[in-house]
């Protein structure tokens, strides 16, 4: 399992709690400015009609403003991405009032909505923003509970060879309501966005080596250095990026280790341009 | 791409239990489908029910995954030696070299459902309910990752009614990546109230049979099902394998969330893409199986979408008069029979058809034929736009 996978990362979107941007993030990541936990704030989706707008959901939300952040860091076009969609959940909210009105007895009181159907596929962030951006490229939304962010990592990176474009991976979380909530209790929303491009990529940020190792082989998972932050990694399945982020902020040369699964590890190697 | 050897698989449907069954039903024109009586929905219209998931019990090392959803994927792992086979494919490439992607849409929803109507008297679910295992998307990915005894990388793709077939693309992928030598690939869905209703909200699961291609089509008739297939680097020496995949194609219509493009424009994208993947003409393509709802606007848009990569004189059918529309499985269902009807020679009729819909103009299979075929290609189109196109060849 020693082959690596080589490439560029064009750009980052991000919105998390006390940290509301990329841009905001990046003192923190580094050090600079001391971590203030704040809950997330999302910012509106732009890009959506605003019929959309109003049908969708805070996962919807999330997902689609960290999607045009990175795609507008990156300085690219998403009508020309392909993307992956990574999520441990979905909407939650939704899930919830689904069930409830499924709970009634069989009548008028079980009357379900045709938004919150259509909204209830773990596809919907991936169908909201193709169709705000107009991008006929190839999509997929993945899920794998707490290791999603590496799942939909793998599913991005497996494709680059292939694709002449780059890839839009976007992993995010949202909570759910109560009684949901005590069974998967999420303490709040995050979304990340990556561009990822093949290596060599012009304008890369950074380029990226990624093997996919045996745990025992990679090492321990890497942490985060703030430990407010790093008890975030381990309530949130997109949190787990943090320390992937913290790494690209401070540009030093670093090696990240992603857990993909109780036994899989990626190990990811980072190199900055001069 | 570099074809991929398909070495092994199942699949268990209203239909039956394994490749054998499916074939026979086919043979037949059985369908599979019955009046709804599920739980206790009220609604009128037909479904593809798997028979005997409440008598299927999980090992015990397995148990805490127990819900409709695993059982069905249980029970679908039974046929075929498949489970010999994934087992020799541990021991031939190490348990971590072996990848579990499988699509599903609802996972183990309808314990959640059902545990909304327990819950106590201050809101909270019941002590028994277990989110991670049955409720979450990744619940089957993680239930056959640890019931085949395998270490490799494992998801679930959850683009509605796509989704089984785009793992078949992630474990090409990942095996040319060279982060796998092996997959399991598939699907599992199964009925649930969400969807039930939901289809009904939108008016698209029928009253009526579903009829794909009939003029006085109406929408659907939702089944259940579960396909796994397993695909190999390279088959073992001296074991030809069932068929290969041969082109993979994905789009997004960008268009409507739970409609699709009119024109099937994207979707044709997608058989183009897997049309290439292959290295394949149009005219090599033997047989489509369609993606085929019985909606009017699907069939319609397929129709469309089909005439202009292939013309009109190409058969092709719909299984889904048989088995219903089993949503997150109906990928990996079809790809299945798709390989029965490669490797058998015969090209299913689709069912319910009293009277062809003549403003749909492709070549649609009305009654069974009898063809020795080389190539064929299985469609799957979801909610938010997403399509996808599998191309397989005999082996």
């Amino acid at each position: 399992m020693s082959q690596a996978m080589e490439l560029s990362l064009l750009g980052v979107g991000l919105v998390a709690p006390g940290l509301p941007s990329w841009d905001e993030a990046q003192p923190v990541l580094r050090g600079e400015l001391a971590y203030a936990s704040a809950p997330s704030v999302v910012p509106p989706p732009q890009r959506l009609p605003a019929a959309e707008r109003r049908r969708a959901g805070a996962a919807v939300k999330v997902a689609l403003s960290v999607a045009d952040a990175a795609c507008t860091a990156a300085g690219r076009d998403p009508a020309t991405l392909a993307t992956v969609f990574t999520s441990s959940s979905g909407d939650g909210a939704n899930c919830h009032a689904l069930c409830e009105t499924l709970a009634h007895a069989p009548g008028p009181d079980r009357l379900v909505s045709p938004t919150r159907f259509t909204n209830s596929v773990h596809n919907a962030a991936a169908g909201y923003w193709h169709i705000a951006v107009g991008s006929r490229h190839a999509s997929t939304s993945v899920c794998a509970h707490d290791d999603s962010l590496a799942a939909g990592l793998m599913a991005a990176l497996a494709q680059l060879p292939a694709q002449d474009a780059p890839v839009l991976l976007v992993a995010s979380d949202t909570p759910y309501p109560e009684p949901l909530h005590a069974t998967r209790p999420l303490p709040d929303t995050m979304g990340v966005g990556l561009v990822l491009a093949a290596a060599g990529e012009a304008g890369a940020r950074a380029r990226l080596r990624v093997r996919l190792l045996p745990l025992a082989e990679a090492g321990a998972a890497t942490p985060c250095r703030d430990a407010a932050l790093e008890n975030l990694r381990g309530r949130i399945p997109a949190a787990r990026a943090l320390p992937l982020l913290e790494a690209i902020a401070r540009r030093q040369p670093a090696r990240v280790v992603l857990p993909a699964s109780p036994q899989l590890a990626l190990a990811i190697e980072l190199e900055f341009a001069r | 791409m570099t074809p991929v050897p398909i070495t092994d698989a199942t699949l268990t449907t209203a239909l039956g239990a394994g490749l054998q069954a499916h074939l026979e039903a086919l043979q037949a024109q059985r369908c599979g489908l019955r009046p709804c009586a599920f739980e206790d929905v009220d609604l009128p219209g037909w479904i593809g029910r798997a028979d005997g998931l409440e008598d299927v019990a999980l090992p015990d090392a397995l148990r805490r995954y127990d819900c409709r959803n695993n059982r069905l994927a249980w029970r679908a792992l039974q046929e075929d030696g498949f489970l010999a086979a994934v087992r020799a494919a541990r021991a031939r490439w190490g348990a971590h070299r072996v990848a579990v992607l499988l699509g599903t849409s609802t996972s183990g929803i309808l314990e959640t459902e059902l545990a909304y109507r327990r819950r106590d008297a201050g809101g909270a679910l019941p002590a028994d309910f277990r989110y991670a295992e049955t409720h979450s998307t990744a619940s089957l990915a993680r239930f056959v990752t640890e019931a085949l005894g395998l270490t490799g990388p494992s998801w679930v793709v959850s683009t509605a009614c796509s989704s089984s077939a785009k793992v078949f693309g992630d474990a090409a992928r990942l095996i040319a990546s060279g982060w796998a030598d092996a997959a399991v690939v598939g699907g599992v869905d199964s009925l649930c109230l969400t969807t039930l209703h939901g289809f009904h909200s939108l008016q698209l699961f029928a009253e009526d049979i579903c009829r794909p291609w009939d003029a006085q089509r109406s929408g659907v008739s939702l089944g259940e099902g579960a396909a796994f297939a397993l695909l190999q680097r390279e088959p073992a020496a001296g074991q030809p394998p069932l068929a290969r995949l041969l082109g993979v194609g994905e789009s997004s219509d960008a268009h409507h969330m739970s409609s699709p493009h009119p024109e099937g424009a994207l979707a044709a994208a997608a058989m183009r893409q897997a049309l290439a993947g292959a290295g394949l003409t149009p005219a090599q393509i033997d047989y489509i199986n369609l993606h085929g709802t019985g909606t009017p606007s699907n069939d319609a848009a397929e129709d469309r979408a089909v005439q202009s990569v292939f013309g009109r004189e190409l058969p092709c059918s719909s299984t889904k008069g048989a088995t219903g529309h089993t949503l997150g499985a109906a990928g990996g269902v079809e790809a299945v029979l798709s390989l029965i009807a490669l490797r058998h020679g015969l090209m299913p009729a689709g069912l319910n058809v009293r009277e062809r819909d003549p403003a749909l103009g492709i070549h649609y299979l009305q009654a069974n034929r009898l063809q020795p075929m080389r190539h064929v290609l299985t469609n799957s189109f979801g909610f938010g736009g997403s399509n996808a196109s599998l191309v397989l060849g005999a082996a």
